[in-house]
């Protein structure tokens, strides 16, 4: 039966003057919000920063700030891919696993062709890691199967993988030794004061975040994840953009293996296990709905950015570090719970101004 | 009944069907059905639920492929294999529940895909405002391009359904049923641009239950029946009365054996029962020993009443009383414990766990009264199930298998079973032999006639004319959300019940013609 579920409209709501005002100030709200909605991350960020400044005046020294700067690098990128999956209504949960792979991957390479520039190390990085997604992304965009299995199976299949290559090549770790010194004088090097591999990040939030805002293929993806029925009868190559999505995320994931690779220079195995879940909560913090079809890759990379200061910033307030798993989780609950407020009232307020033409 | 009959209207065939079918696995629901649509004309496709409308839309959609047949646009044969297909193919549909991204504005929903760009093929998002805004005024809407789509009405939503397949000119523009949950005001903006579009060439495909829209708007109506094309004739040869009878046309067959039985007392008490925007003032009585079929037109709200009835919805007013006994509104539970049961529409979502075998299906309802200590023992749960399908009959290879594979029609049994065994007084059931072959669906008529005289009251919601005739002693009939007609056995026959389901009740004397 397909009857209509939603309420009729109250008989003879026709036109008044005022209609089109209202209106507008409805879609003025619904800007607002998403605005407000990041701007609350920011809020909160400065906020643990002031807090934490008044504990300790010396928090935001240079080399702090350039320290939680090169922290946060390998999980603002994460966050940024991870949002085109999420915005799809998918998730990704192998990407710790795929930067483990990737940091591996780059580590041998650079070891054995010491000579490798800086460039080509992050490519192959990315092509690693872009394969992995690849794989991810055509099991569920083609077979079908809900990406939280998929992707839980990958998560140890590559880290399998990882480990098995590493035993079987004899090098259980790589270290800072091993390395070239251009790829390690790459990992501290600084533009204008700021570090590179932060900066790389940005480049790549503005990317991936332009491309959601503004281009066909990106508003597409808010579709997808909005209403994947709808998306199909409207055109919408559904399976093609969740594999694009899941390469993407994938290549970004196997980038930041090598951010990783060039910030830590010291490689084994386990580099990047259970990253996975801070980037989920990256993302869902900064406004990311897990059921699609909302977020910015900017409310991504605050939020991102914020739980790597929760992280510095509790033991300079005296804190034992414990409680930074409290704290985040508090933060991700009280992020939905914000969410849900936000929609509930947003959908109130545009419910009272349906329009009837004159 | 003439084919392709020249009319007043002399535009060339944009679109036609020719000969196509499509089945469902063992489901006929297109066979052989053809249409033609001329440039500028409207034209009505009628038949009743089940006729195979839906599908022939989905197939102009691009949303399914026909098993045989052709499609030809402007006398080519074209493949209409995706959605986007249709779309390049110039079809634009509008779905009878509109298909929107709630998170996305009203304006990047009609242009998803087909946005204004810059020079850099980035959004320009001025011009899509822009644009968005021109659609409207030409529409006559009022409503903020950049508002989200989510919140809107169901007419809003449609509104910006119309937009979006205005936005990209199309040839032919489909509706189905678009009419259902618009206002007098809204459809007459509807029927506007419907004729604007009619005037500047395109054809329009109306699909819709109500008559005098139908006549009111449509050059041409092509009647369908069983997955069959019926006729097609030009509006002003036909009258509703002649629409109805080629819609219903069927021999009723003797396959419903409904034994008489001498009514018992009222067991299931339904008054003035109301969910806002959904049905109204609905009352009843079913009686001990009765088959009360509840009839009417998909949307009507048949379904809806009954899950209100058995506590799966809430109800705004009215009372539910079963033997006697008030009913908690809401409480599934409630309702099952006063001695109802419930066998839904779709059986595969929402009666049986596929995966579980046919024991386990069978005695779900009964896991609490089998088990000893919270102990469900497999004997215990073997022999209940055995006693039931031996009576209603099940073909399964063992008990144990699951019951997805089992035919339909077994299926069904399985879940009459499983509610039977609670031993209720009332029994609900929801299109009980839908998807079903027609040798079973015989047995099951035959199971729930026996059950009716052995003194179980049946209410049956049924789309199908011939089984709620040929079954029920009354039949109800829902037009609206509201109660159209209470019609006896003897006065119940296929022109009462379609014309009080349309909303036609008005005219009965001209049926008997």
């Amino acid at each position: 039966m397909t009857a209509p579920t939603a309420q009729r409209p109250p008989a003879g709501a026709s036109a008044t003057e005022g209609t089109t005002a209202r209106s507008r100030r409805g879609a003025a709200l619904a800007q607002r919000l998403v605005v407000v909605r990041e701007l609350g991350i920011l809020a909160a960020l400065v906020l643990l920063i002031g807090v934490t400044l008044i504990a300790n005046p010396r928090f935001l020294s240079g080399q702090n700030v350039r320290d939680l700067m090169l922290s946060a690098a390998v999980l603002v990128v994460l966050a940024a891919g991870q949002t085109m999956v999420i915005i799809t209504r998918n998730v990704d949960l192998s990407v710790g696993s795929v930067l483990g792979l990737s940091a591996y991957a780059t580590g041998t390479l650079l070891v054995a062709h010491p000579g490798t520039p800086v460039v080509v190390a992050l490519l192959a990085g990315t092509a690693v890691g872009a394969l992995c997604g690849l794989v991810t992304g055509a099991v569920v965009a083609v077979a079908k199967v809900p990406s939280l299995v998929v992707t839980l199976g990958m998560l140890y299949a590559i880290r399998g993988l990882d480990s098995l290559w590493a035993s079987s090549s004899d090098r259980l770790q790589i270290n800072a030794s091993d390395l070239p010194a251009g790829f390690k004088s790459f990992g501290g090097a600084r533009l204008l004061g700021v570090p590179v591999l932060f900066l790389l990040a940005i480049v790549v939030v503005a990317l991936v975040g332009v491309h959601l805002r503004s281009y066909r293929s990106g508003r597409e993806l808010y579709g997808i994840g909005s209403a994947p029925e709808a998306a199909r009868l409207s055109g919408i190559p559904v399976g093609r953009r969740v594999l694009t999505a899941f390469v993407v995320n994938g290549a970004l994931a196997g980038l930041a293996g090598v951010l990783y690779a060039a910030r830590f220079q010291t490689l084994d195995t386990t580099a990047g296990t259970g990253l996975e879940l801070n980037v989920v909560a990256a993302a869902v913090v900064g406004g990311v709905a897990i059921a699609g079809g909302t977020g910015s890759a900017w409310g991504a990379a605050l939020g991102a950015l914020l739980l790597t200061t929760i992280g510095t910033a509790l033991p300079q307030l005296g804190l034992n570090p414990f409680w930074r798993d409290a704290a985040v989780g508090a933060l991700i609950l009280a992020a939905i719970a914000l969410d849900r407020t936000l929609t509930l009232r947003l959908a109130a307020r545009l419910r009272g101004r349906n329009l009837r033409g004159s | 009944m003439a084919n392709g009959m020249p009319t007043t209207e002399p535009g060339s065939v944009v679109l036609a069907l020719e000969n196509v079918s499509k089945s469902f696995g063992a489901i006929a629901a297109l066979r052989g059905a053809r249409l033609e649509l001329r440039a500028g004309e409207a034209h009505a496709l009628v038949g009743e639920n089940g006729a195979g409308k839906s599908t022939l839309v989905k197939i102009l959609a691009g949303v399914h492929g026909p098993d045989s047949g052709r499609v030809l646009l402007d006398g080519r044969p074209v493949t209409l294999d995706s959605p986007a297909a249709a779309r390049a193919a110039g079809i634009a549909v509008i779905y009878q529940e509109p298909t929107l991204f709630p998170d996305l504005s009203v304006a990047e929903n009609i242009f998803m895909g087909r946005q204004p760009l810059t020079g850099g093929r980035r959004i320009d998002r001025k011009e899509l405002a822009a644009r968005c805004q021109a659609l409207f005024e030409r529409l006559g809407v009022r409503m903020d391009p950049e508002r989200p789509a989510r919140g809107l009405s169901i007419a809003d939503q449609q509104m910006v359904e119309i937009a979006k397949a205005l936005s990209f000119d199309a040839r032919v523009l489909v509706m189905d049923e678009p009419t259902a949950a618009l206002s007098g005001v809204e459809v007459e903006r509807l029927f506007t641009v419907a004729r604007a579009l009619r005037a500047s060439g395109a054809a329009v495909l109306f699909i819709s239950h109500r008559f005098d829209e139908v006549f009111g708007l449509c050059d041409r109506i092509t009647v369908m029946r069983d997955g069959q094309w019926v006729s097609t004739d030009a509006t002003v040869d036909l009258t509703v009365e002649q629409v109805v009878r080629r819609m219903v046309g069927r021999d009723v067959a003797e396959l419903f054996p409904k034994q008489d039985v001498t009514a018992g007392d009222v067991v299931l008490e339904v008054r003035g029962l109301t969910r806002r925007g959904v049905f109204t003032d609905v009352s009843f009585d079913v009686r001990a020993g009765e088959i009360v079929a509840l009839a009417g037109l998909v949307g009507a709200g048949r379904s809806e009443v009954m899950r209100a009835v058995f506590g799966v919805d809430r109800y705004d007013a009215g009372t539910v009383q079963v033997e006697g006994k008030r009913l908690k509104g809401g409480s599934p539970a409630a309702a099952m414990a006063a001695g109802m049961a419930l066998v839904p529409e779709d059986r595969r979502q929402q009666g049986l766990v596929m995966e579980l075998s046919v024991e386990r299906n069978a005695t779900l309802t009964r896991r609490w009264e089998l088990s000893r200590l919270g102990w469900l023992s497999a004997r215990r749960e073997r022999d209940a199930a055995a006693e039931w399908s031996t009576k209603l009959q099940v073909k399964a290879g063992r008990m144990s298998d699951p019951v997805s594979t089992l035919s339909g029609g077994n299926q069904q049994k399985v879940v009459l079973a499983k509610w039977l065994s609670t031993r209720p007084t009332v029994l609900v059931v929801d299109e009980p032999t839908r998807g079903i072959d027609v040798g079973t669906k015989a047995e099951v008529h035959r199971l729930l006639s026996q059950l009716a005289a052995d003194g179980l009251a049946v209410v049956m919601v049924s789309s199908e004319l011939p089984e709620v005739l040929g079954m029920a002693d009354r039949v109800l009939v829902m037009h609206e959300g509201r109660l159209a007609a209470d019609i006896p056995r003897a006065r119940a026959d296929e022109s009462s019940v379609m014309l009080a389901a349309t909303g036609q009740t008005a005219r009965p004397a001209q049926v008997a013609s």
